[in-house]
């Protein structure tokens, strides 16, 4: 499954570590919410980055106090219609501060691109290679938005008031 | 009109080129079924019983004459030479083509025109009162309103995989002619004691196999905060929304579980805690959408001009100025409602000549503009009152005078088994046979303010639960049966109505609405009682009694 960020496909860095199977002793691991939460300081010592895959259905303040000590955070897709994840990205980044990795698993169509970006996720486990592919493509599907959220794009209101204003000011 | 401006064209071009990337995804196998489905009811692509089915919206039911002749071309150019207007301010066409629907999604774009969000589990197009903007004694136009949520919800980023569909629909109006209290967010904007404009916000509204009236969950959000508070409603409903069971996950059923308190105080504790997010619109953000609505220049005209006293004469002019025509919030002006609801027609469906008929008739009489309202019917929202007897003659002759708007055959029916596969009865040939009974215009009048709604199943999509009278289809031992309901309305005093009795297979359901109607004539207390009110009045026993004693 490619690994897209920052528009290229690019090695993982990081090891899926499964519940009960041993930790690599140094390197990059990404575990679960029930691993990290049931010993974090043992985990965050290790040499090497940890992130945690969090599930769409748990709170988020359980792993608020830790944020700034993970490299990655994986949010759960367990099929592209439960869009559960999509709030818990804005809350990490948009409440929380959270500017770590913001990762997207599951089931991670081209055609969530861009709602994924604009919610503040950063990094993608893309399920079709031909996807992966198109990334940067797909990405310019779109050029208006309406909402503002996280990343900054400009909605399509203040695009217009800015209009207004210079053509105001020009006159 | 609201017009779009570079930008809303922009991203409607570019949905629709995204559409395209993923029917040729699918035609290519890239795609899977399961996959495309999702993505193509996004875009309100149903699978149906023949054929694909199209759904376009209608944004709070305003449409231009150019629109309208667009949808005519659709109409003609990639189906059988009809649409179906439907309960939402939508249009359905039902024999599309998958290979042909960018095409003529691309056609609708040129005129502004969409099919965004018209299905799946997401905000869909938001309705409210087909006589905004015209109607007497308005709070304010609800449309700027409209407009500004329709924006906000359009692709939204967090919000386009919600655990279901998601309505909301507006009204500024006393009498509430948007059905907002069966709705998922229903808003009624008023003034608060300071003079200043809010909503008043309803949540988990909505009809299906488990009907809720909707509860008021602030009696008063001000204008400036909808979109957020709307933001903070979604935000609890997207992440404890259920997705276990498809049946239990509208936000009606999160709402009845929790709890209105309850629910209520999550949503403020997440609206408190959002903070300033953008979402607040300032008087410069409101007034940027107003501006970009245009409204006709009215002349001064008489109340009573020379045509219309001469025209009185006409017994049949007489009859449908009577029934359909409405008062304006301008003098000598008039709304006119064009019923789609002919003696034996399909409720609600619409020729492309009727549609590009209808579009002349607004450019000659109505300021190019043509309104949509959730009975399935259509209106001229701006008719000058000394061109009523042309109008009148013009739709007569287009079988879009039937004078029964609001009577017992202005009938509300879904596609039903004819068309739908999720269907377990006909609906149409209900409503075909109901409308041939009571054809006498004098006996329909006699009978007053009527609603049937008739739904081809438990979804409800014909909005049975709150019908004056209710018809719901269902299959036993594979044949249809219809349970019938007495007493709902979907105004302001949205209620259920209550079942009067078994069952019965469809020869006899038109009989039995004839014995409730005759029922109604005689236990009502004056013929200014409305059906309505004498069962309210009188509750279902009386008439439960004189329907089936003999059955």
């Amino acid at each position: 499954m490619p690994l897209v960020k920052q528009g290229r496909i690019t090695t993982d860095p990081f090891v899926h570590v499964v519940d009960g199977a041993e930790l690599p002793g140094d390197g990059a691991v990404l575990v679960s919410a029930e691993r990290f939460l049931a010993d974090p300081e043992a985990l965050l010592r290790r040499a090497g980055k940890v992130g945690v895959i969090w599930p769409n259905n748990r709170n988020l303040g359980d792993l608020v106090p830790h944020l700034d000590r993970l490299a990655s955070v994986a949010l759960v897709f367990p099929t592209f219609r439960d869009g559960r994840a999509y709030s818990q990205a804005r809350l990490l980044r948009e409440r929380y501060g959270y500017d770590g990795e913001l990762r997207a698993t599951g089931q991670i169509l081209r055609d969530q691109f861009v709602f994924m970006t604009r919610a503040g996720f950063d990094a993608f486990e893309v399920k079709k290679d031909a996807d992966a592919d198109a990334f940067v493509q797909t990405m310019k599907r779109y050029s208006v938005f309406y909402q503002p959220t996280g990343d900054g794009r400009v909605t399509a209101l203040n695009r217009r008031m800015q209009l207004r204003h210079s053509e105001s000011a020009g006159q | 009109m609201y017009a779009y401006d570079e930008l809303d064209r922009t991203l409607i071009n570019e949905r629709v080129s995204e559409f395209r990337d993923q029917v040729k995804r699918r035609l290519s196998g890239e795609l899977t079924e399961d996959e495309f489905k999702i993505l193509r009811l996004q875009n309100g692509v149903y699978l149906q019983l023949h054929a694909y089915m199209f759904r376009v919206a209608i944004p709070y039911g305003t449409l231009s004459s150019k629109q309208l002749r667009r949808l005519a071309h659709v109409a003609r150019r990639y189906d059988r030479g009809y649409g179906h207007f439907t309960t939402r301010q939508n249009i359905q066409f039902n024999w599309i083509k998958l290979a042909e629907l960018p095409d003529a999604l691309s056609d609708l774009a040129e005129v502004g025109i969409h099919a965004m969000q018209t299905s799946g589990n997401n905000m869909r197009n938001v309705t409210s009162d087909q006589w905004a903007g015209v109607a007497p004694g308005e709070i304010e136009d609800p449309r700027i309103w409209s407009e500004l949520i329709r924006q906000h919800t359009t692709l939204h980023p967090e919000f386009s995989f919600l655990p279901r569909k998601f309505k909301i629909a507006i009204t500024a109006a006393e009498h509430d002619r948007a059905a907002i209290k069966i709705h998922d967010i229903g808003l009624r904007l008023h003034k608060n004691a300071d003079g200043e404009t809010g909503f008043e916000v309803l949540v988990g509204g909505g009809l299906g196999r488990t009907p809720f009236i909707a509860k008021t969950i602030k009696p008063f959000v001000p204008g400036r905060d909808i979109l957020s508070y709307i933001e903070a409603i979604l935000r609890v409903y997207n992440q404890y929304g259920r997705r276990d069971n498809i049946y239990k996950a509208r936000i009606k059923i999160l709402v009845h579980e929790l709890g209105i308190e309850k629910f209520a105080k999550e949503v403020e504790e997440e609206w408190k805690a959002m903070g300033d997010v953008g979402l607040t619109l300032d008087h410069a953000a409101i007034e940027e959408v107003r501006s970009r609505f245009s409204y006709p220049a009215y002349e001064k005209l008489p109340h009573m001009p020379d045509e219309l006293k001469q025209a009185a004469h006409d017994p049949l002019f007489e009859r449908w100025r009577k029934n359909s025509v409405s008062a304006h919030k301008v003098q000598g002006y008039s709304i006119v409602t064009l019923s789609l609801k002919p003696v034996g027609g399909p409720p609600g469906d619409a020729t492309a000549e009727q549609m590009d008929a209808v579009a002349d008739l607004a450019d000659k009489y109505s300021f190019g503009e043509i309104r949509v309202g959730h009975e399935q019917n259509l209106a001229l929202p701006h008719v000058a009152k000394r061109d009523l007897p042309l109008l009148f003659k013009a739709l007569d002759r287009l079988g879009l005078a039937t004078p029964n708007v609001n009577l017992v055959t202005d009938i509300i029916a879904c596609p039903g088994l004819d068309y739908c596969s999720l269907a377990n009865a006909r609906s149409i040939p209900i409503a075909q046979e109901l409308t041939r009974r009571f054809a006498n215009h004098d006996t329909a009048d006699l009978i007053g303010r009527l609603h049937i709604n008739i739904s081809g199943c438990i979804n409800a999509c014909g909005h049975h639960h709150v019908g004056h009278i209710g018809i719901l289809g269902v299959e036993k031992n594979g044949e249809e049966f219809y349970q019938i309901t007495i007493g709902g309305r979907a105004d302001e005093n949205a209620q259920l109505g209550t079942l009067i009795g078994p069952a019965v297979p469809y020869a006899e359901v038109a009989d039995v609405i004839e014995d409730i109607v005759e029922a109604y004539l005689a236990l009502r207390d004056r013929p200014e009682e409305l059906f309505v009110d004498t069962v309210k009045r009188l509750g279902v026993e009386p008439i439960r009694e004189r329907v089936y004693a003999t059955r």
